[in-house]
């Protein structure tokens, strides 16, 4: 059986009030850091988990903690990214919506670790009800003594507030997340100098995922070895997936690392198989920045072995026959799906959002939306897939955030997996527009390895 | 290490040594030659300018003398730091190139391509860019982006469909005067210069924008359309002035001042910003002190008063031999 450590108390009635959660074991991680625990051992702690940013890139959490500058006497702060906004991903909303305090336990632990005395979560504009929700949360547990001046008598003092953003997925960038809390408009920042030396008000800043920081209560309350043991390799504890698209059970859910994606995807217990009876056409196993899989990729891995989801497993056969976990977001595409057409509406989504600061990402995003939308209404060109594939590789790596490389990455794998698909829309530009293509052909990537 | 100690690094094989903390470009400005890359939003005197336009990315194929890895990644040369034994590839680099061809492209697929309709034209830096490492021919197919033309103020009009968003006359507005202004408006390739420019009309130094647009987006109402550049001669001058350094250059047609600017540098960099009393004001000949002939350094239009590539001259020198 799967064990839960984040979600495991989600359906209790009332859980998102303090007495409830208090009443299942909330906060204990905050007694057991503060009275017994100094912040480098809460540090080591985390490092110990193995536990990796659940934001998208999985950089290692103790790793990135330790790397924060301490110069004397400049405060430091830790910003919580709660702005969600990758298409396909939604776990930490339905974390802080459910159990709003176990992000709030997480922040202070995570706070005193790194020696932060005003913390913030910025949370996505679009989310105000959950941060009303967080609010309430937050005024119970100043209310009970988890907040304010001298926690617990440790004499460590910590203020959390919540920041919303205007609608605005480039927010989520974490520099560009630093520009929009200090009041400016959210551009992202160069790096170097990096948030750890310079961030917030040009102070030492860490940014973390809701997910992450909420990983770190159950590190904590059972220690990093602990957690460490569930896993699989550098890819360890447990991971929220938002599963979308057509599944039978569409969701969030928490995963042990290392189960099998065949089992994630058919099993009762998660996805319960694809919709209607359908097949399986593709999928993109961690939000819309990742590169797609078609059908015969998903399960296996081009050598054969089974995929497992695992950071790994995942970006297994690299960009040519891998993909990425990312932020979770799981999303099935059936038989039915058109792959031009999702292309296309990827490219429209980080088109809108570009920040336009860097020419590549600025102009190129919008060439590629207009090119895949001639493609999807039959009116494109062959030349124009390899015009795509052009565009793409020239923003790829070449701008200042890499907003520019998940616009790219998404039009490169559909071109690289599912040309027939795009060839069949200009060659059959009437057909294409009565029905889907279908599957596309098996390539066989293990004798080209051979 | 000693204040004056200096750090080798070698763009496209030649060395050179430089203070620690300089940047890739500013160490290639110091070689000079082919060895420069382009940068059409990195300007010297404005903190927090450069790494948007992209046109400046070089490869570093050796990362320091104690870390020889190369970078993975092209690096923006304007606002990466030169490390001692670092080793550079500028026009050397097939990457740099192709990635650069792809910068300009970009940088045009939106662009009206008016040339010969646009104030600019013969000094501006999109032009020379394009001349330089474009395509001659566009594989954009849509509609370009287009915006209104607006006055902002007595003296400068805006022109946004021309406009590279390089931030250069946001951080000058928000850098020559005190208050804080939001200079670009919207995002992505909606973005414009916004009307904050307008609040700051009352600026005595708001007319040096006209200057550090590397465009025709930014224009001196003034001079606008009264001849091409090009038929114009600039002159070095001077005066007393309370506000500002008063030197400047003289955009003269026959005795009468057609326009007056500030100095640029080979980069098209402005030293030092001058008061707008003697940009619009001053039209008089008699205001100025006048130097002499300025020569314009830069190899671009303006200097060479023509449209074609240069012809080689090896051939010549072969004859003579
Ligand atoms: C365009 C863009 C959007 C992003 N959006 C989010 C987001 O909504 N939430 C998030 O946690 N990280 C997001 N990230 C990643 C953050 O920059 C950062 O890596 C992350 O918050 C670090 O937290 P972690 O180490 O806990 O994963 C985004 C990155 C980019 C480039
Ligand atoms: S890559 Fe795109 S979103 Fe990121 S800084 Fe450049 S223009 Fe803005
Ligand atoms: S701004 Fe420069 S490139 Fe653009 S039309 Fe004017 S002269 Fe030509
Ligand atoms: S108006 Fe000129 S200076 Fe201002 S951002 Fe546009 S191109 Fe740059």
């Amino acid at each position: 059986m799967t064990r839960k450590l984040l979600l495991e108390n989600d359906h209790i009635e009332g859980i998102r009030t303090y007495d409830v959660y208090r009443k299942n074991g909330g906060y204990r991680s905050v007694e057991k850091a503060l009275k017994t625990m100094s912040p480098d051992e809460v540090v080591e702690e985390v490092k110990k988990s193995g536990l990796r940013g659940r934001g998208g890139a999985g950089f290692p959490t103790g790793m990135k903690w330790s790397f924060l500058a301490k110069p004397d006497g400049v405060p430091r702060h830790l910003l919580c990214n709660a702005d969600e906004s990758e298409p396909g991903t939604f776990k930490d909303r339905y974390l802080m919506e459910r159990i709003p305090h176990l992000l709030i336990e997480g922040m202070i632990v995570s706070s005193f670790a790194l020696g932060a005395n005003q913390s913030y979560i910025y949370i996505r504009g679009e989310y105000m009800y959950v941060l009303q929700i967080l609010e309430k949360a937050i005024q119970e547990a100043y209310a009970n003594g988890w907040l304010g001046k001298n926690i617990l008598g440790s004499g460590y003092d910590l203020d959390l507030s919540v920041a919303p953003g205007a609608g605005a997925y480039i927010c989520g960038e974490e520099t560009a997340l630093i520009e929009s809390l200090e009041g400016e408009r959210g551009n992202p920042r160069m790096k170097p100098p990096f948030p750890a030396v310079k961030g917030l008000w040009q102070r030492p800043t860490v940014v973390n995922n809701v997910e992450t920081i909420a990983a770190v209560v159950p590190i904590i309350n059972d220690g990093g070895d602990e957690y460490a043991k569930i896993g699989v390799g550098r890819s360890t504890g447990t991971k929220l997936i938002s599963a979308s698209g057509n599944i039978n059970k569409p969701g969030v859910y928490e995963i042990e690392l290392g189960v099998s994606v065949e089992d994630f995807l058919y099993s009762d217990q998660y996805c319960g198989g694809i919709k209607n009876g359908k097949k399986l056409k593709a999928c993109v196993p961690g939000g819309s920045s990742v590169p797609v899989l078609p059908h015969f990729l998903v399960c296996k891995t081009a050598t054969g072995t089974d995929r497992l989801m695992t950071y790994e497993s995942l970006a297994e056969g690299g960009f040519e026959t891998g993909s990425m976990l990312g932020s979770g977001g799981f999303i099935v595409y059936d038989e039915d799906q058109c792959m031009v057409k999702n292309t296309w509406n990827f490219a429209r989504f980080y088109h809108h959002e570009s920040c336009g600061q860097c020419s590549p990402c600025r102009e190129g995003t919008g060439w590629m939306k207009k090119v895949l939308h001639n493609l999807e209404l039959g009116k494109g060109k062959v030349e124009d897939i390899d015009l795509l594939w052009d565009i793409q590789s020239k923003i790829e790596g070449n701008t200042i955030c890499p907003l520019g490389d998940a616009a790219a990455w998404p039009v490169a794998a559909a071109i690289r997996h599912f040309r027939e698909e795009f060839e069949w829309h200009v060659n059959e530009p009437v057909l294409s527009q009565t029905r889907n293509f279908g599957l596309v052909s098996e390539k066989s990537f293990i004798t080209q390895t051979v | 290490m000693s204040e004056d100690a200096k750090i080798k690094i070698t763009i496209d094989g030649i060395s050179t040594e430089v203070a620690p903390g300089t940047t890739i470009l500013n160490a290639a400005r110091m070689i000079g030659g082919d060895v420069v890359p382009p940068a059409m939003c990195y300007y010297s005197s404005l903190e927090g300018s450069g790494g948007k336009c992209r046109t400046c990315l070089v490869e570093v194929s050796k990362g320091s003398e104690k870390d020889p890895r190369p970078m993975p990644k092209l690096v923006v040369s304007c606002s990466t730091p030169v490390m001692d034994g670092m080793e550079v590839r500028n026009t050397t680099s097939a990457r740099v190139l192709e990635a650069r061809k792809g910068v300009v492209e970009f940088l045009l697929i939106n662009h009206p391509l008016d040339c010969p309709v646009c104030d600019q034209a013969g000094e501006c830096h999109l032009q020379d860019l394009a001349f330089e490492h474009g395509l001659s021919k566009t594989r954009y197919e849509f509609k370009r982006r287009e915006f209104d033309k607006v006055d902002i103020g007595e003296y400068i009009k805006l022109h946004m469909t021309r406009c590279i968003l390089c931030y250069r006359c946001v951080y000058t507005a928000n850098q020559l005067t005190n208050g804080r202004e939001h200079g670009v408006l919207k995002r992505g390739d909606a973005a414009e210069i916004g009307t904050f420019i307008e609040k700051n009309l009352n600026n005595d130094f708001i007319g040096n924008v006209i200057d550090v647009c590397p465009v025709g987006a930014l224009t001196d109402k003034s001079f606008r359309f009264r001849s091409r550049v090009w038929y114009t001669k600039p002159m070095d001058a001077h005066c007393e002035c309370t506000k500002c350094s008063g030197k400047v250059v003289l955009w003269m047609i026959g005795d009468e001042v057609a326009r007056v600017t500030a100095r640029k540098d080979a980069y098209g960099e402005v030293k030092d910003f001058i008061c707008n009393e003697c940009r619009f004001e001053k039209k008089e000949k008699t205001d100025w002190i006048v130097e002499g002939p300025r020569t314009i350094s830069k190899h671009s239009v303006i200097s060479a008063n023509h449209y074609e590539r240069e012809i080689p001259k090896h051939t010549i020198l072969l004859n003579k031999a």
